[in-house]
């Protein structure tokens, strides 16, 4: 059973399409990046996942069920756009709103107190939020995201705002999710957060899907014809390699298309050459998005 | 917990806690119970009021005036000339003179004369100045009884029977406007106070977008009644707080200040009516609340909008006057069966006369009537209109959204 599954999934406003039959599916225990640019449909879509807004066809089934209040127990969902009560103070909002996710509050305290001693928060647990900074908003965010213990949580641009040391904090209890066997559902245009957590993607635009799957596999579809070499010596000719580019600390090696990097590095070996770094280049998703997105611009 | 009973719960609290909702439920009671404690203890220090003696002059040109100078604390002093009795109001011997002139009784003209600038003659006065010549024009006719009689012939006394001609309990008077006045005033503004709450909880959570995470873990439904019914509580709290303490208020004024306060009533059904109304008001002003927090940016913008039918809440007291003279004028049948103005018209009219019976059912259907179709399309507005940051919709995109959603 899936942990997500969205089917030919449409929703407009005014006549225009923000999310054009959209349809993909996320596993459990698996870290998904739903990326796009801004205005590509990531949060509305995200928003119809969550009820929040009804598509205007489609289906959306989470943990192999339509969306119910017993669902919505299992789900833990950090939006774009954040938010608690400013008068309230840390602990009361943790516990307010996993008391909404069905814990009762003892268990609420317990495991609050919990998370803000793993993110050395628990000083502020009687501070309102409003004497907090953004970043320590935003980890409190996150507890409440968590706290109840979801089995699919979905995070909208979760490290927007946020410093490198907790961007870092943040990472390992993303780690900490998978490792537990819950689906996670990352959406963001940071693509190389998408890169380093993420096992499958779906990029959108415009509310259409560009590119949908595996991200290593994706990532081997858009390799080109190069390698990066670092080598002791002079390099002379090498068959099959059309052009070299040199770099700080390693050279480009252009291969002719018929060449493949296994080749070159047989000849290299051959050659008795040593070789620090040989390493086939792979575009970034960085570059592949703009790329994608270029394309269709 | 069941989820709209936690979200009842947490704006309750919220409500109860808030300083202005703690300061306007103490405000009325503390502030009654100081006025009686200052009365008494300035009854207790304060000596009883001596009533000062004041003179004031006449010149009798008619004759025939000379009787009946002392009229109540007032004593009058005869002068033979005006010069003389101008000169004595100049020296301050007396306070102002009047002339009866030789043609009085043809004319019935007195000519007063005063150094202060008045709008018109005191009452007191001018009740002196009349029963003095009444008196005295009477005095050789008639006996000192019957003079005494004319002077004040009307003692009025009512009493209102029931139709089984027992005295009724409830004797109307402004003894009997008081508390239902005063009432009415204050409900009014709790109502306002919970819709504003409302409206302002409901902007808020918009404004610091926690409506998406409260979304994500309620239904529309469940987070709308739970909000509605917990500010809805609290108001009720403060609507008990102010009628249980206004019988004990009353035993306090009355022993404390007797005489008119003594008079005040609370009409029977006065409280359960109180409540009713207060109950069917708040649900009212709550489905337009929330309507208003849908389709508003942010609670600023929504509160100016929810101005607009809070103030016709108050529109009843602009009648009141009329009220008195006319109590069942057509005015306050409309005001009592218009929804927004109902509790107010309903529990000002019940401290002045009887409300009909199939007006009182007539205007709680069509306040329960109106509160489930506004409800009814702010649940809809809601959900369309959830999202909307930042930008207010025009009133045509309303209606369209309305009527697609």
């Amino acid at each position: 059973m899936p942990a997500a599954e969205v089917n030919h999934v449409f929703k407009s406003y005014a006549d225009k399409a923000v999310v054009n039959d959209l349809s993909f599916s996320v596993a459990q225990g698996e870290m998904f990046g739903l990326i796009g640019p801004n205005g590509a449909g990531k949060t509305t879509t995200i928003r119809m996942m969550m009820d929040i807004i009804k598509p205007d066809s489609g289906e959306v089934t989470l943990l192999g069920e339509k969306l119910s209040e017993a669902t919505k127990n299992r789900l833990g969902y950090l939006p774009e756009e954040r938010g608690l009560y400013k008068k309230l103070s840390v602990l009361e909002s943790i516990v307010y709103l996993a008391s909404l996710k069905g814990m009762d509050r003892h268990s609420a305290t317990e495991k609050a107190n919990g998370l803000l001693n793993q993110t050395a928060m628990l000083d502020s647990k009687r501070k309102k939020i409003e004497e907090l900074s953004k970043g320590m908003g935003q980890i409190i965010q996150f507890i409440v995201t968590i706290i109840h213990d979801p089995q699919l949580v979905i995070l909208d641009e979760p490290f927007a705002g946020l410093d490198p040391v907790n961007t870092e904090l943040l990472k390992g209890m993303f780690a900490d999710l998978r490792n537990q066997g819950k689906a996670v559902i990352l959406s963001t245009h940071q693509m190389n957060q998408v890169e380093e957590l993420c096992d499958r993607i779906l990029m959108i635009n415009n509310g259409q899907a560009i590119l949908y799957g595996n991200l290593s596999e994706i990532k081997s579809r858009y390799r080109g014809d190069s390698v990066l070499l670092d080598c002791k010596g002079e390099l002379g000719e090498v068959p099959g390699v059309t052009a070299k580019s040199t770099h700080k600390g390693y050279t480009e090696l252009i291969l002719d298309g018929k060449t493949t990097p296994q080749q070159v590095l047989a000849h290299l070996v051959s050659r008795g050459m040593v070789i620090n770094r040989f390493e086939v280049a792979t575009p970034s998703l960085n570059e592949i998005f703009l790329k994608e997105v270029g394309k269709r611009s | 917990m069941n989820k709209t009973l936690l979200i009842f719960r947490h704006e309750f609290l919220h409500a109860i806690k808030r300083k202005g909702f703690i300061i306007m439920t103490l405000i009325v009671p503390v502030l009654a119970l100081l006025g009686i404690g200052v009365f008494q203890l300035i009854s207790t220090i304060d000596k009883p009021p001596v009533v000062e003696t004041t003179t004031i002059g006449y010149v009798d040109e008619a004759g025939g005036f000379g009787q009946y100078t002392t009229q109540g604390h007032i004593n009058l002093v005869r002068f033979n000339t005006p010069e003389d009795a101008t000169a004595a109001l100049i020296s301050g011997e007396v306070s102002e003179y009047f002339v009866i002139p030789p043609d009085y009784m043809s004319a019935g003209v007195i000519n007063r004369y005063t150094l202060e600038k008045e709008v018109e003659p005191s009452p007191v006065i001018v009740a002196v100045i009349k029963n003095f010549l009444t008196s005295n024009l009477l005095s050789e006719k008639v006996p000192p009884e019957t003079v005494y009689r004319i002077e004040a012939p009307l003692g009025l006394v009512v009493t209102r029977l029931t139709e089984t001609g027992a005295v009724a309990t409830e004797q109307g008077g402004y003894g009997n406007v008081i508390i239902p006045g005063i009432f009415s005033l204050l409900l009014a503004l709790s109502l306002m106070l919970s819709s504003t709450y409302l409206v302002q909880g409901l902007g808020d959570e918009k404004e610091s977008r926690l409506i998406e995470i409260l979304l994500s873990s309620v239904s529309t439904r469940q987070l709308l009644i739970g909000k509605v019914l917990g500010l809805g509580a609290a108001g009720i709290v403060q609507v008990v707080i102010w009628l249980a303490s206004a019988p004990l208020l009353l035993r306090l004024a009355s022993s404390a200040f007797g005489g008119f306060i003594s008079t005040i009533q609370i009409p029977a059904n006065f409280l359960v009516l109180g409540i009713v109304y207060f109950i069917l008001g708040y649900s009212l002003f709550a489905a337009l609340s929330a309507g208003i927090g849908a389709i508003s940016p942010n609670a600023r913008e929504g509160q100016q909008l929810a101005m607009i039918y809070t103030l016709l809440v108050f529109v009843p007291l602009w009648f009141s006057s009329l009220l008195f003279i006319f109590p069942n004028s057509p005015i306050w049948v409309v005001l009592t069966i218009f929804p927004i103005t109902a509790p107010m018209a309903v529990m000002l009219r019940l401290g002045v006369s009887d409300v009909a019976a199939w007006q009182l059912a007539v205007s709680i259907a069509v306040l329960m009537l109106s509160t489930i179709g506004v409800l009814f399309l702010s649940v809809k507005a809601f959900r369309v209109y959830l999202l909307m940051y930042g930008k207010r919709p025009k009133f045509g995109e309303i209606i369209r959204s309305l009527r697609s959603g």
